[in-house]
């Protein structure tokens, strides 16, 4: 049997159900995992008794049989998660102290399928950022290290998830994604990330960052245990009105690995300037291997990619301009120590610049430029207008037969913590090229796992689908899955 | 469009936060290598584009108008840096 920390948590499901092992087991073995990786810092709260106490009732509700696909599985959850009575500071000095009353949506659906929370998982700061070097718990680190040693970004925001799966920390994570905060972490370790269609998943509960573009979804060893864990996260919630009524349907049934007739797009837009070979090397073998196993590849166009980002760094800051304006030391978190006559605009004004890190306060600040009056439709409608288009570019390929779409999932493989940190802000934000026109658009995306670079570290391919049909793209991220065979685990060394 | 240290300092006033005179220049060049970057927007033609406002066409459902939640000040309170008698307390707002 497979050392129970790297088990899928479809492989987990299994044993669970026949009995071969208990969750109890499982949650141990896990928690002395979670533990032994403090390197990593992937993990911001653990949470072993909570733990503890749901896989006693997760090995009750096997017993009794019936039980859910996630009965009894660790996870580890994004800080970002409201977690009732738990930690939850979206990795931010100004959430300090913050224990939730409530429950996120996702989380009570994940426990009420029987799932174990094994803690917190770091993060970039209110989800602002691709290295988590923007966490005030400090950045979490890539398991995976290249020849020389150093230590990598596991990408962002969703670091700590991505760190953690690498490192079989959990089983599974939760993971959000507003440009691209899933699926560039998990193509930096290896794993699988897949961020469903705007409106799949509740946000209730979910720290906001730019509530048009937010999106939770799960992050996996496999395209299986993805679709298993989107199933249980998602469906509709009245807390929640951009929450879609539709229907769930068993992704994890939908995997047949049959892809013959489907018609694979090849954006040329995404051949951008100073795309390393190897990246591109990559993109060619992904589109092989789908037209081996049947596929149609046909090239497309989707003329406003270029101002994907650009349109993106308008809407997201000025959204998170409004959704930050909570943070003002009245109701929750961080109050700043006042002077001697110091009144309640001293009071915001010395709370936030204390409770928010640079990056956090920069988007603020933009945000509030670009909303501010004189520069709202120079920038604001302008970008929204720009973003229409960039939906009707996917709208058109969709229209004329295109299934799906294969792009790199990022334009490099993970780079050396405190590499950026002399570049402006503008060159961190280049990291979210391939993935940031799925936010603007509402579509799912999924990064899949297909290769090591020349460095011996791994490198992802996205897939993008039509808006509501996940099933069909994990199906398809599933033979991509098969063809590419990516099985390369990082050595451990923490 | 180029940001001064008045203009930052301005922005920095509306959004709330606490930005000390000599930080001031720093933040003005940041802000304008990320409006340098937004500008090539304008290059993009959106003549008759209506600005997008969902990105999910779908109509926004409709509940009972009743109360479900409340009643429960605790709960409301028990984040709060400073809770008083049952009210958020903060510095003195009117002379």
């Amino acid at each position: 049997m497979t050392e129970l920390t790297k088990l899928t948590i479809a492989g987990a499901r299994d044993a669970l159900r026949r009995g071969e092992i208990t969750s109890t087991e499982l949650t141990d073995a896990l928690n002395a995992a979670v533990d032994g990786g403090d390197k990593l810092n992937a993990y911001a709260h653990k949470t072993p008794e909570i733990a503890a106490r749901q896989a006693e009732a997760a090995d009750a509700r096997l017993k009794a049989g019936d039980a859910p696909d996630l009965c009894g599985i660790p996870l580890g959850i994004k800080d970002l998660f409201c977690t009732e009575g738990t930690a939850s500071q979206a990795a931010s000095r100004i959430l300090d102290g913050f224990k939730p009353q409530y429950e996120s949506t996702v989380t009570t659906q994940l426990f009420r399928d029987g799932a174990v929370m094994l803690g917190k998982l770091n993060m970039d700061e209110f989800a602002m950022g691709s290295s988590n070097e923007t966490s005030a718990y400090g950045a979490a680190v890539n398991p995976w290290r290249g020849e020389d040693g150093v230590d990598l970004t596991p990408g962002g925001s969703s670091g700590g998830s991505a760190a953690a799966v690498a490192a079989d920390l959990c089983l599974g994570a939760t993971g959000t994604d507003t440009g691209g905060s899933i699926r560039q972490p998990a193509a930096f370790t290896g794993i699988t990330g897949i961020k469903p269609t705007y409106g799949r998943c509740s946000r209730f509960g979910i720290i906001a960052f730019a509530s048009s573009l937010d999106q939770a979804g799960p992050m996996t060893r496999d395209v299986r245990d993805a679709a298993i864990m989107l199933r249980a996260m998602s469906g509709h919630d009245p807390k929640d009105s951009t929450s879609a009524d539709i229907a769930v349907p068993d992704f994890e049934a939908m995997l047949t690995g049959d892809i013959r007739g489907k018609v694979i797009g090849i954006p040329r837009e995404y051949h951008v300037d100073g795309m390393p070979g190897e990246i591109e090397a990559l993109w060619t073998r992904g589109t092989e291997m789908l037209r081996d196993a049947g596929a149609l590849i046909r090239d497309i166009s989707l003329p406003h990619t270029k101002y994907a980002l650009p349109a993106y760094y308008v809407i997201a800051p000025a959204e998170a301009s409004s959704n930050l304006a909570r943070y003002d030391g009245v109701r929750f978190g961080h109050r700043a120590k006042l002077a001697q006559g110091d009144g309640i605009t001293e009071m915001y004004e010395k709370t936030r610049a204390e409770g928010f890190g640079p990056e956090v306060q920069r988007r603020i600040m933009v945000g509030t430029y670009v909303l501010s009056a004189g520069f709202y439709d120079a920038y604001y409608n302008r970008a929204r207008k720009v973003r229409a288009l960039i939906k009707r570019d996917f709208d058109q390929v969709f229209a004329e037969g295109v299934d799906a779409i294969l792009t790199p999932a990022t334009p490099s493989s993970a780079f050396g913590l405190g590499a950026m940190k002399d570049a402006d802000p503008v060159q961190m934000y280049l990291n979210d090229v391939f993935t940031v026109t799925v936010n603007l658009a509402g579509l799912p995306g999924i990064s899949v796992p297909a290769g090591l670079d020349h460095k011996g570290l791994p490198l992802g391919l996205q897939l993008i689908g039509r808006p509501w049909e996940e099933g069909d793209l994990l199906n398809t991220a599933y033979a991509l899955e098969q063809a590419a065979g990516f099985v390369s685990k990082p050595e451990k060394w923490w | 469009m180029s940001i001064d240290t008045d203009t930052a300092r301005r922005v920095a006033k509306l959004a709330r936060i606490r930005v000390e005179d000599e930080a001031l220049p720093a933040l003005a060049s940041e802000f304008n290598t990320i409006l340098g970057f937004i500008e090539q927007l304008q290059e993009v033609d959106v003549e008759g584009v209506e600005p997008m406002t969902g990105v999910t066409p779908m109509h926004l459902k409709r509940r009972e108008d009743v109360v479900t939640d409340g009643s429960q000040p605790e709960k409301v309170l028990a984040n709060a840096p400073d809770a008083r008698e049952g009210f958020f307390a903060v510095p003195k707002v009117v002379e």
